[in-house]
């Protein structure tokens, strides 16, 4: 968590908020660099569709937590807020599992049991605790943007690779028409941690090289 | 109910393993598999949380359907798992020590892992019984010991290998995963009566 040092390091109250913004996406991007919420993020990103749609519920997720921890921060006794944030957290869960139910009935069939799960991403707690019980609901209110950006980019970076190589489309448009003689792993399970394993190596890369 | 208990513990352990074929648990499977002690540990303790939210998931699933208010059903398993955890805990200070504090952080840590979560939803899901939920739960635990067991010993020995800088650590983990993922894939030829 570099959240102490991104206070105290940015100046101006302008450009703090925009890197609350911003540090979510690229420099603390939650898959990539922190390397929370695997579970999710790597059960679900068989196709991109399924991937943006999991991001999506849990930026939502995370943003409606966000903003009433940071409401109630100075109401909830520091004892048991882990479980108040829990409570919270399993709230806003089950009004998007109903919500995914209302809207599409095949995409809750397809993500199953991991809209629930939802309520143990550790991304979503750790923002709860980290950040959103520290600071104003507008300031959280923009972490759990940027957090929710680079969670949802991260999920479509791996669901799009996963969707092109193994099965040849994205979105199920087909991308290589003259045949293709398509990935099957990618899809499995064992494609997904091959995915995640090659995109934090390019993280890492590109890491030292910034370094060097 | 057409599965036998050897069916269902066979499929929970090696067929349809939490760790490698549903992607549960992957926060611990990824932060405590440096060591193989402290992953026998770890699998140990989320196996006995895992049967006893099981059992009382299954429970507060009964008495949910009995007031009618599915909707509670998320709510409420994650705060009998919480509390289970926390029983666990003062139950392991008191009777022994030494376990408690070479469990430290992770024994907390366990509230949010996916797997027990996971566990009491698809159990609920597939419509087990009492009995059936144990046995799942049982399988269950053990696969995921299994798993971080593996990749603990597997990890132990890298850690003597030359790897590139950019590849060691998370990366390095999660190829070794996925290409014990695909190990286990094998099992689902299994032909189990």
């Amino acid at each position: 968590m570099d959240d102490k040092s991104m206070i105290t390091h940015s100046s101006g109250a302008n450009t703090q908020s925009t890197n609350e913004f911003i540090k979510g996406l690229w420099k603390d991007n939650p898959v990539f660099v922190q390397v929370l919420g695997m579970c999710p993020v790597l059960a679900v990103s068989n196709t991109a569709e399924n991937a943006l749609a999991m991001g999506l519920a849990t930026t939502f997720v995370l943003v409606m937590s966000n903003l009433l921890v940071a409401s109630l921060r100075n109401f909830i006794p520091k004892e048991v807020r882990i479980a108040s944030y829990i409570l919270i957290i399993a709230s806003f869960v089950t009004i998007t599992d109903y919500g995914i139910q209302a809207i599409s009935v095949e995409l809750h069939k397809s993500l199953g049991a991991f809209i629930s799960l939802i309520v143990v991403n550790c991304l979503i707690l750790s923002r709860a605790e980290a950040f959103a019980s520290k600071n104003t609901p507008y300031k959280s209110l923009l972490d759990a943007l940027g957090m929710g950006a680079g969670f949802v980019f991260a999920l479509f970076c791996l669901g799009a690779v996963r969707e092109i190589v193994g099965n040849g489309t994205l979105f199920e448009i087909s991308l290589f028409p003259g045949g293709f003689q398509k990935w099957i792993v990618m899809i499995l399970p064992a494609g997904g941690f091959f995915t995640l394993a090659l995109w934090l190596l390019l993280f890492n890369v590109a890491k030292e090289r910034k370094r060097s | 109910m057409n599965e036998s208990l050897q069916t269902i513990f066979i499929n929970a352990c090696l067929v349809n393993n939490f760790v490698l074929a549903y992607f549960l648990g992957i926060c611990p499977f990824l932060g405590v598999s440096g060591k193989m002690e402290t992953a026998t540990k770890m699998g140990g303790a989320v196996t006995f949380v895992m049967l006893i939210s099981s059992m009382c998931a299954y429970g507060i699933h009964a008495l949910l359907v009995a007031i009618n208010a599915p909707f509670l059903q998320l709510i409420s398993y994650i705060v009998v798992i919480a509390s289970t955890v926390q029983l666990v805990e003062m139950f392991i200070k008191k009777i022994s020590p030494s376990l408690f504090r070479a469990l430290g952080i992770f024994l907390p840590l366990i509230t949010t892992n996916c797997a027990i979560l996971g566990l009491a939803l698809f159990q609920t899901n597939k419509g087990y019984g009492f009995g059936e939920s144990i046995v799942y739960a049982l399988g269950a635990g053990l696969g995921f010991t299994l798993a971080l067991i593996l990749i603990a010993g597997l990890r132990e020995k890298l850690d003597f290998a030359e790897v590139p800088k950019v590849v060691k650590g998370t990366v390095l983990t999660l190829v070794i995963a996925g290409i014990l993922s695909l190990a286990f894939m094998g099992f689902s030829g299994l032909n189990i009566e």
